[in-house]
């Protein structure tokens, strides 16, 4: 009894956790575009903050890391009346939300590390309008999503193209294709821009360390191949007496 | 100093055991760099001890917390990311020298008499560092922590009648929860470490025993008085082996020659190490998953559940089997297999430079399949990969029957009385 009982709680889980086949697009991540991962930010404080939060991160830490002056961005970028050394939390009771969207929204802190930046370059750019949906829209990466297209005023409303392909000696649409979208503040071209600069930011607060790792990593391998030398000379050197 | 130096050695045998374990040891000297990777264990070891120390400083283990302390270290303890990737990165690490330690030893036949009871140790490390670190997989609980012990814990309930009640005695609770986080962090961080300690200590000291194989298979120690003087090694070797054993001119001293040996592929190794620690520590996804940084939801399935690469061979062997108490039984005997490979193995020539084709041909099938295994068990589940994980298990389990069998007579080339030079 308690195994079925067990079965039925996996069984929601499962209906999220379906995935897509949808061909995921490449995007140019650059984590020392300062300009870049600033509008990120304000992207994210904007449109993302209502909903989902970025709990392991702080504010001032993020103001730091993409060189915008704490005053700038207390003024500009803080909506909650926090602390700039506060973590990044979203005011909506997460409570609430469970009962409004089915499921918390989840933490955007690391869903970098969790989707990998393609995934949600491509998400983010390819909600659509269905009709019965609970928001009103679809995605093509993630089916039945369970998020509205936050996004329409800069994108316009998207929908969906089919690409018509010869079946039987007849035009039919076949498969999905792209999703074109109208009546945005932004042009496609801006839009995905923006939408890049996005992730761009979300890639940043996955790992804000990455940076520093690498630079440090640098020197050390130099300092590794330096040692290298030394150890196989000295170790040629010792060894030249056994015959 | 040396004074001091006096009154310590009169009261604890310091440099006596330096000299012999360390310094006068007598190592062959044909060792090549297949020889580091018991170092650099030791070395992976002594990583995973003193960054553990410092990681524990500010984990939580609980299920609340774990998760949040984890991103805290990575993101606010000064170089604590640096701390956990080198632990994170260790972890796998240690499985690439353990596995390429082991196929040494497969190589020049080092679990032969007399070095059974030191394959024994080494197999005893290797499981323990299978516990420990599936146990340390479980404490960020991410996603992958929880279903992945999930998956390994609920294979304990494939036992007959216990089953059940040992799962919830494992667990501490009904399901997997911060009871289980609770008792994995205590046995991550106390209990196996110390079992490992001991059990390497151990492996040390039955080697220096026995004495070091070598890729010749060849003895060095030779019975006393056998060796005219001319033959006898010329380098200082301490007096506990000269006293027993004419030692041939077949060796060096483990200082500074072995050592410097072994600094030069610690080299190499730190390299590679560091370039995955600096630039790449999820490995794809392959060091640290993909959905373990999302947080434990018992709510919400994975897509795919798969425990880390060091594992996935015999995760495999266990989805090989359609029956789930067949598949854990064999899964344990792959393991069991290998503990018992002294006594497959019943050739008394040692290296495979001076055993048949056959042999070879046998060991890197092996190798090679137990590579593909892990393929198999570490991407998602396709139909043709039930059938080529049942064909790996046979083999795997076949490369041991065949060396039982053909092992007894063997067709060897002669192997020389000395180390050829």
């Amino acid at each position: 009894m308690r195994k079925c009982l067990a079965l039925l709680l996996l069984i929601p889980g499962m209906a999220l956790a379906a995935g897509s086949n949808y061909p995921l697009d490449d995007v140019d991540i650059d984590l020392t575009d300062k300009a870049s991962l600033q509008n990120g930010a304000k992207i994210f404080m904007n449109y993302c903050l209502g909903c989902h939060q970025m709990q392991y991160q702080r504010y001032q830490r993020t103001f730091n890391d993409l060189g915008i002056p704490e005053e700038l961005g207390e003024e500009y970028l803080q909506f909650t009346g926090e602390k700039v050394s506060d973590y990044i939390t979203t005011p909506m009771p997460q409570e609430g939300a469970a009962t409004w969207f089915g499921a918390p929204p989840p933490d955007l802190t690391l869903v970098a590390r969790v989707r990998g930046p393609e995934w949600l370059y491509t998400y983010l750019r390819t909600f659509y309008k269905e009709e019965g949906k609970t928001f009103g829209v679809n995605n093509l990466v993630f089916p039945n999503v369970g998020m509205p297209h936050v996004l329409e005023p800069l994108q316009g409303t998207p929908v969906k193209v089919y690409r018509e392909k010869m079946v039987d000696g007849e035009m039919q649409k076949t498969e999905v294709f792209d999703v074109v979208a109208t009546g945005g503040a932004l042009t496609p071209e801006e839009y995905d821009e923006t939408i890049r600069d996005l992730v761009n930011f979300l890639e940043y607060t996955g790992e804000p360390t990455r940076l520093k790792s690498e630079a440090i990593g640098r020197n050390v391998l130099i300092f590794i191949a330096i040692f290298f030398v030394l150890a196989y000379l000295l170790k040629k050197e010792y060894w030249r007496d056994v015959k | 100093m040396s004074g001091f130096l006096s009154w310590i050695e009169q009261r604890i045998p310091m440099m006596r055991v330096a000299n012999m374990h360390a310094i006068q040891y007598p190592a062959p000297r044909n060792m090549n760099m297949w020889y580091a990777f018991g170092f650099l264990a030791t070395i992976v070891l002594v990583n995973q001890i003193v960054t553990g120390i410092w990681l524990t400083m500010n984990f939580e283990p609980s299920a609340e917390r774990a998760f949040a302390s984890v991103e805290y270290i990575m993101r606010e303890v000064d170089y604590g990311w640096l701390i956990r990737y080198m632990h994170s990165t260790g972890a796998s690490a240690f499985f690439v020298v353990v596995y390429l330690h082991m196929f040494r030893g497969m190589m020049y036949g080092s679990y032969q008499k007399p070095r059974e009871l030191l394959w024994v140790f080494g197999m005893l490390i290797y499981l323990a560092l299978m516990a420990e670190a599936f146990m340390g997989y479980v404490l960020p609980w991410g996603q992958m922590s929880y279903w992945g012990a999930q998956v390994i814990v609920s294979l304990f309930s494939a036992i007959p009648v216990i089953g059940p009640d040992l799962v919830e005695w494992i667990q501490g609770d009904y399901v997997i929860s911060g009871a289980t986080l609770n008792r994995f962090f205590a046995l991550h961080v106390i209990a196996l470490p110390l079992v490992i300690v001991i059990l390497v200590f151990l492996h040390i000291v039955a080697l220096h025993e026995v004495g070091s194989n070598n890729p010749d298979g060849v003895a060095i120690k030779h019975k006393k008085g056998s060796l005219p003087e001319s033959e006898k090694t010329k380098w200082q070797i301490h007096e506990y082996y000269t006293s027993k054993y004419d030692i041939a001119d077949d060796v060096v001293p483990f200082f500074p020659h072995i050592v410097l040996k072994d600094l030069v592929a610690f080299a190499v190794f730190l390299f590679a190490f560091c370039y995955i620690l600096f630039f790449a520590p999820e490995m794809d996804g392959k060091f640290l998953e993909h959905p373990n940084f999302e947080i434990a939801n018992p709510l919400k399935t994975p897509e795919h559940i798969f425990p880390v690469w060091y594992f996935t061979p015999f995760y495999a062997i266990l989805k090989a089997v359609p029956d789930k108490l067949g598949g854990v039984l064999t899964m344990f005997a792959a393991i069991g297999f290998l503990f018992a490979l002294p006594w497959f193995d019943r050739s008394n020539v040692r290296s495979w430079r001076y055993r048949s084709g056959l042999h070879k041909v046998n060991l890197l099938v092996f190798a090679a399949v137990f590579v593909f295994l892990g393929y198999l068990g570490g991407t998602p589940q396709e139909n043709w990969k039930i059938t080529a994980s049942q064909i790996c298990t046979v083999m795997y389990f076949g490369f041991f029957i065949l060396l039982f069998i053909y092992s007894k007579n063997e067709k060897t080339k002669p192997v020389p009385e000395r180390i050829p030079r």
